[in-house]
C-alpha cells in the first residue's frame, strides 16, 4: 500500500457535458448528483477516486486529475 | 496534469456531435486508453472510418486519420496497410458501415487476416439517417423502416468474423468500460485481422422508439445481457436466450498478409527496392 497515493480531484468540463446523467446514475458511491442543468456536482467527501464516471462518459467532460500535496 | 482528452482530441473540434448519452464517445475513449496503455507512438497510428455517426470519430481524434466513403474504410485501411505495413491502422466503423454496405469488405480482410484492428460500433441501428435497421438490428425491434417490428435476423458479427478467417474477435459493451478497453488492447496487439464489436446504445433512435428508456437504462439493458464467455460455459442454452456472449470469443494465429506479401516480393527480387 502506498502510503502517500497521489491526491485527486474529480473536474467537469461544463461545456462538454451534455447532462445525460450517466455518471450519476453509475456512481457506485453516490458521489454525484445532478445540478439544477443535469450536470454533475462532485462530493468529495464520498467520492474513492475509482474513475468509473470518467471511463462512462460519452463526453470526455469528467475526469481525475491529479494534485500535489502543496497544490 | 492533463485528461487523456487533452492529450488526444483535436479540442478545437470538441463539444462531439453526438447526442446525449450516446455511447459512440464511450467506445472511442476506450480507444483512446488502449492506444495510451500500449504508449504507442501517435505518428505510427492511422485511424480510419466510413460513413455513419461512429464514423465521425477519427474527425476528433489527433492522429493521422481517414474519413471515408460508405462501407470503404477497410478497403481504404487496406490500402493504407499494404502501402507501408510499419503503421498501425486502426478501423472505426459502425454496424451498417461494416455489416451493410461495407460487410464484403469486412469478410475478405478477415480471409486474408490483414493486421488491421476494426472496432465496430454496434447500435443496432443506423442513427445518422435518423434510424432505419441494418444487419445488426435485433429481430422483432422497431425501427423507422420497420414499424412493425424488424423480421430480418441479425447476423452475429463475430461468427461472422471467425468464420471468414479473423485471428482475433471479440466482444464487449460500452456498460463494461473497462473490459471493452482490454479486448481493444488484445486486438491491437495481435498480429493480423482483429475485431471487436463494441455493444453501444442510440438512446435517440433505438431506445426511444424501442421504449427501453434513456441512456442509463440502455446501459443497464447491456448490464444484463452480456454474459462473460467464461460464464456462459456452466449455462443452459435456455439461460442463454436473449443474451449475447462478452469477451474473447476466438484467438487463433495465421500467416499475415503483409507478411506473406513481403515474402512474394522478395521471391520476386525486388526486396532493395523497399
Amino acid at each position: 500500500m502506498d502510503n502517500n497515493p497521489p491526491l485527486k480531484r474529480v473536474i467537469v468540463r461544463e461545456q462538454w457535458c451534455k447532462a445525460c446523467g450517466i455518471c450519476i446514475a453509475f456512481c457506485p458511491r453516490q458521489a454525484l448528483s445532478a445540478d439544477t442543468s443535469g450536470k454533475p456536482t462532485w462530493n468529495t467527501d464520498v467520492c474513492v477516486r475509482c474513475g468509473l464516471c470518467e471511463q462512462r462518459c460519452p463526453d470526455f467532460a469528467i475526469y481525475l486529475e491529479e494534485v500535489n500535496a502543496l497544490g | 496534469m492533463s485528461s487523456l482528452a487533452d492529450k488526444y482530441l483535436r479540442g478545437h473540434k470538441m463539444p462531439h456531435i453526438w447526442c446525449p448519452g450516446c455511447g459512440n464517445g464511450i467506445i472511442t475513449h476506450a480507444v483512446l486508453r488502449a492506444i495510451d496503455q500500449l504508449q504507442w507512438e501517435r505518428d505510427d497510428i492511422v485511424i480510419v472510418s466510413g460513413i455513419g455517426c461512429s464514423s465521425r470519430a477519427p474527425g476528433y481524434l489527433d492522429f493521422n486519420t481517414l474519413h471515408t466513403t460508405h462501407g470503404r474504410a477497410l478497403a481504404f485501411a487496406t490500402g493504407v496497410k499494404h502501402g507501408n505495413p510499419r503503421l498501425k491502422v486502426i478501423v472505426l466503423t459502425g454496424d451498417g458501415d461494416c455489416a451493410a454496405i461495407g460487410g464484403n469488405h469486412l469478410i475478405h480482410a478477415c480471409r486474408r487476416n490483414i493486421d488491421i484492428t476494426a472496432i465496430v460500433y454496434n447500435n443496432s441501428i443506423y442513427g445518422m439517417t435518423s434510424g432505419q435497421f441494418s444487419p445488426l438490428t435485433p429481430t422483432g425491434s422497431l425501427a423507422t423502416t420497420a414499424p412493425y417490428g424488424n423480421i430480418d435476423r441479425a447476423f452475429d458479427l463475430c461468427d461472422l468474423a471467425t468464420a471468414a478467417g479473423a485471428s482475433f474477435v471479440a466482444r464487449s459493451t460500452t456498460y463494461h468500460a473497462n473490459h471493452l478497453r482490454d479486448m481493444i488492447v488484445h486486438g491491437l496487439q495481435n498480429e493480423g485481422f482483429s475485431l471487436i464489436e463494441a455493444m453501444t446504445h442510440c438512446p435517440t433512435y433505438f431506445g426511444r422508439r424501442n421504449r427501453i428508456g434513456g441512456p442509463v437504462e440502455m446501459l443497464k439493458m447491456q448490464q444484463e445481457q452480456a454474459i462473460p464467455v467464461q460464464r456462459a460455459a456452466s449455462m443452459t442454452q435456455e439461460q442463454l436466450e436473449g443474451k449475447y456472449l462478452i469477451g474473447e470469443l476466438h484467438n487463433q494465429q495465421m500467416p499475415e498478409f503483409c507478411a506473406l506479401y513481403e515474402q512474394v516480393i522478395q521471391k520476386a527480387g525486388g526486396g532493395n527496392q523497399r
